[in-house]
């Protein structure tokens, strides 16, 4: 015990006097949060949209006007049939085509609800999301304002509303209010092109399964690897400590900088990102320490394949990184892949790991929704150990 | 004794320091065209670091040098271009045949494709290494390795080739056949400025100077040498001035 | 009492054959050197000794252990120190010899007495990094890790390689003493002048071991004519001495060229050698008859198979 208490205190003396290294790796999932969180998908302006207006009356035109003001849209085109709106798409001239119902108006009016239908072209998700975000918010500014009218102005019973033309006194003027005193529209969302709409902080499991594996397999790999590159593995095997024990020894103080890691990210993405761990946060974190255990043993696996701490990077950088960003849907929904990169996908660990952290921490199901996902990380963290064990040798070759 | 005019390498209270560390201090010597000149001094001494101020490769804190004629301040580009290199470490690829190397050599050195080929027959003639020539450099033999090394440092015909420990870990016949090499280059006209620990070696070379604290404590013919510190070999002598040392640890 | 005996051990990578059939004992408290250049299989022995590789014939055994079915008690009683600086750059003098002891269930104050000789030149450096250390200092580090747990037997192999003449005499002293503690020293080296300083060597080449004795024993059985030579101009002397009739061997040594004259001459005439040498231009010439040295057996041993290829 006391070997091995020695050995990993050494295994941080490496690591916390390699300083550049150490920053990388503890600021590198706060980049990527950042990066994938705020350049990428906030402050979209410029949504081209398109209007079908069926209705033609006050309410909807004052509506128009909105949509025109908003700084977040741009009103490419007034269309007048579905047809010309799948030639707008298919020449991506649009984002996105809000489309009024028949007697807009009246409905409000007479029934006190109205509905709307929103078109995105889903192959976009970020600018999709925003775009349908944004325009319920001018039907929402639109409600509220119809119900501060209803208080403020109770004698004003029923009126159809009148002067579109004068915007200045648009709270008052601009008012369809029913016997009940609210109004309620109602926007139908329908995505083209990626109908199931993928969350617009997706990449929050993906960037964990990213960061977890990078450090658990690349890091490990390469830090086992070093002592065979600079001799000193020679020297630990012709010794009485067990070589397995030299290897377990190695990997944990990674294990504990991808807990620290594992925390920042759920800090960085519930109190920056707003998004909220919906599930529970301890098969969150128990899910996480499994797909630790996988990669682990994957850079284990690795550190035996290889000689050298170059080779160890190629390895794992190739045959983990890559599949693991491209084919574990972090970035392309795996369902619309070709079969072939789907059956590939099956044997990316970090498809698995993501499936199941989305299922807990976004959707906020219970472990059960993600049972299939942990099998399949159990079975794979008794795969990787039992070869990379075999792999292992006592001696040089 | 020594020719103004035909002095290849000069240094005038070269130094080098690394914060309040000096690693080479204030050394002043000459080289002669020629001449076969050894670098002694003992691990840490400030070899190295000399070295590599003298090839270019690094500025010195103060004090001037000139190597075949350049100021190795402001003229790195042009010593390059006159001097070759050869480390015990690292001087050919190893995953490269023979003749790749010779060839990528030439081609660094900026020789005409046809002048290589040309070369190449008669150096590999001259090693009795034609047979070989298709085998991959980290196949052959150290001595057979550094041989070659040594050809093609001196394949586009440098004024002087800097041999940092070239024999070091190899076999005593071919660590003679290499000295032989050197002279042979050294008849040519080029200097050759070479350190190592085989203090056999040192008794090789035309002039000698030792290396203690970063500065040159004695330099002359190993005969010379021998005379002032009544020693019966160029050993006795490195051992009497390295004993001097008091800077303990690099 | 035997610490390590070898019988024909043989070995290959590829197709590169690295030992040819070696056998050979050591003794406790004996200083065993073997002496060859890069690549003769030096450090095939010390890994297969030290149970890092397997032969592939042949037995060896270190205590009585042997090093293929009985590895994991070698591994308690030796000290190796491979070829190369195997310590951790990152950490300091005094973290790695703590690591190292705590490696072997021990600590650096239990086994102190042990390395202190060796430990006195370290101790003002004791938390410099490993890195920082000039190669006699790495080297003496490197010792006292491997003899930190007190091993039984010790493996260096190319301890004074690129190491400047001074640390080497040290660190042949310090062998020296460590051998009286009734340690077992295997030794390899490529420095020839090391060689008289073991108490017995084994000379090897190409994977096969040329001669095993005591270095005066080489010496003794060398049974060839030498000389050596010097004159004003000492290149072009050794391409004289190359047209000598019966001159086998010619080849510079430190200050003198020697040459070893052909098997059946027994005692030649030095004066007639100096009349022809000066009748080809040289002054100022010195013929004695010589001791060969360890390197004047090794070089006739090993053949001088190139050594004369200049000359066509």
């Amino acid at each position: 015990m006391r070997q091995f208490a020695s050995f990993v205190r050494k295994e941080f003396c490496h690591i916390l006097r390699d300083k550049r290294t150490l920053l990388i790796l503890l600021v590198m999932p706060v980049i990527q949060i950042i990066l994938f969180g705020f350049a990428i998908s906030t402050d979209i302006r410029n949504i081209k949209i398109a209007i079908l207006d069926s209705s033609q009356d006050n309410v909807t035109s004052y509506l128009i006007r909105q949509f025109e003001a908003n700084k977040y849209f741009s009103v490419e085109k007034l269309v007048t049939s579905q047809r010309e709106i799948d030639e707008l798409f298919r020449q991506n001239k649009i984002d996105m085509v809000v489309v009024f119902e028949n007697n807009f108006s009246r409905n409000i009016v007479h029934d006190g609800k109205a509905s709307v239908q929103l078109i995105a072209d889903g192959s976009n998700p970020n600018t999709a999301t925003m775009a349908v975000n944004y325009a319920s918010s001018i039907f929402m500014d639109y409600q509220l304002k119809i119900a501060q009218n209803m208080n403020g102005a109770a004698s004003v019973s029923q009126f159809a509303a009148e002067s579109t033309t004068s915007d200045i006194g648009g709270t008052t003027s601009v008012a369809a209010v029913t016997s009940s005193g609210t109004v309620t529209i109602i926007p139908t969302v329908k995505m083209l092109y990626n109908p199931q709409m993928k969350a617009a902080y997706n990449f929050v499991p993906g960037v964990m399964g990213l960061i977890l594996m990078l450090i658990c397999t690349m890091m490990t790999s390469i830090a086992i690897v070093r002592e065979k590159e600079h001799g000193t593995m020679e020297v630990l095997l012709v010794s009485p400590v067990k070589p397995l024990s030299i290897i377990i020894s190695k990997t944990i103080p990674y294990l504990v900088i991808s807990f620290i890691n594992l925390i920042t990210i759920i800090l960085l993405a519930v109190f920056v990102l707003g998004v909220p761990v919906s599930g529970s946060m301890s098969w969150l974190l128990a899910i996480s320490t499994l797909f630790i255990f996988v990669s682990l043993s994957m850079g284990m696996l690795i550190s035996t394949l290889v000689k050298t701490q170059a080779a160890a990077m190629l390895t794992s950088g190739l045959v983990m990184m890559m599949p693991g960003m491209l084919l574990s849907g972090l970035m392309f929904p795996v369902e619309n892949m070709p079969w072939i990169l789907q059956f590939v996908s099956i044997f990316v660990p970090a498809r698995w790991y993501i499936s199941a952290v989305k299922t807990i921490m976004i959707e906020g199901s219970g472990i059960a929704f993600a049972a299939k996902e942990v099998y399949i990380l159990l079975a794979m963290a008794a795969v990787f150990i039992t070869a990379s064990l075999k792999r292992f040798k006592n001696r040089l070759e | 004794m020594i020719n103004r005019d035909n002095i290849v390498i000069r240094t005038d209270q070269l130094t080098k320091s690394f914060g309040d560390f000096t690693a080479v201090d204030h050394i002043s010597f000459s080289v002669e065209k020629g001449e076969i000149f050894g670098f002694l001094g003992a691990n840490g001494a400030g070899k190295t670091t000399a070295m590599r101020m003298l090839c270019g490769l690094s500025k010195p804190t103060s004090g001037e040098g000139f190597v075949a004629g350049y100021n190795i301040r402001t003229q790195a580009r042009q010593i390059r271009k006159n001097i070759g290199y050869m480390s015990q470490k690292f001087s050919l690829y190893e995953d490269l045949k023979v003749w790749e190397n010779i060839r990528l050599f030439g081609g660094i050195y900026g020789l005409k494709e046809d002048a290589i080929r040309e070369k190449t027959e008669v150096l590999l003639d001259k090693l009795g290494m034609t047979q070989q020539r298709e085998r991959l450099v980290k196949t052959l033999p150290l001595g057979w390795k550094q041989k070659l090394a040594f050809s093609v440092a001196i394949f586009h015909e440098p004024k002087i080739v800097f041999l940092d420990e070239p024999t070091g870990g190899v076999d005593p016949t071919a660590r003679r056949e290499f000295w032989e090499m050197i002279y042979d280059t050294a008849d040519k006209g080029i200097t050759v400025f070479v350190t190592t620990h085989y203090m056999d070696e040192a008794e090789y070379c035309d002039r000698v100077s030792i290396m203690v604290d970063g500065r040159i404590d004695a330099l002359d013919t190993p005969r010379r040498l021998k005379q002032t510190f009544k020693a019966e070999s160029m050993d006795s002598v490195f051992t009497a001035l390295a004993e001097t040392s008091t800077r303990q640890s690099e | 009492m035997v610490s390590v005996s070898v019988e024909n051990i043989k070995k290959s990578y590829n197709k590169t054959r690295a030992l040819r059939g070696v056998s050979f004992e050591v003794s406790q408290g004996e200083l065993f050197g073997i002496i060859g250049a890069d690549g003769a299989g030096k450090s095939t022995i010390f890994r297969i000794l030290t149970t890092l590789i397997l032969p592939d014939s042949g037995r060896a055994a270190v205590e009585g252990y042997d090093v293929v079915s009985e590895y994991v008690k070698i591994r308690e009683i030796v000290g190796y120190m491979p070829g190369r600086f195997s310590l951790y750059q990152d950490l300091s003098v005094e973290e790695n010899l703590k690591f190292f002891a705590t490696l072997f269930n021990t600590s650096v104050n239990e086994n102190y007495d042990m390395i202190k000789d060796i430990y006195s030149y370290l101790k003002p450096f004791k938390s410099r990094k490993a890195g920082a250390l000039s190669g006699g200092m790495k080297q003496k580090l490197a010792l006292c890790c491997a003899l930190i747990h007190r091993p039984k037997v010790l493996f260096l192999d190319e301890p004074t390689t690129g190491v400047d003449p001074v640390s080497r005499k040290d660190f042949w002293a310090m062998l020296k003493r460590l051998k009286e503690e009734g340690i077992a020293i295997l030794v390899s080296t490529p420095y020839m002048d090391e060689a008289a300083l073991c108490d017995r060597i084994a000379l090897i080449d190409g994977g096969m071991f040329l001669r095993t004795d005591t270095p005066e024993n080489i010496v003794k059985n060398f049974r060839r004519e030498i000389i050596s030579v010097s004159s004003s101009d000492m290149h072009s002397l050794l391409k004289d001495l190359r047209t000598i009739d019966q001159a086998q061997n010619c080849y510079s040594f430190g200050e003198t060229h020697h040459v070893i004259f052909s098997e059946g001459v027994n005692y030649c005439d030095l004066s007639q050698i100096a009349d022809y040498l000066s009748q080809r231009g040289h002054n100022d010439i010195e013929i004695k008859r010589i001791e060969p040295t360890i390197e004047d057996c090794y070089m006739l041993l090993e053949g001088g198979r190139h050594l004369n290829k200049y000359d066509k």
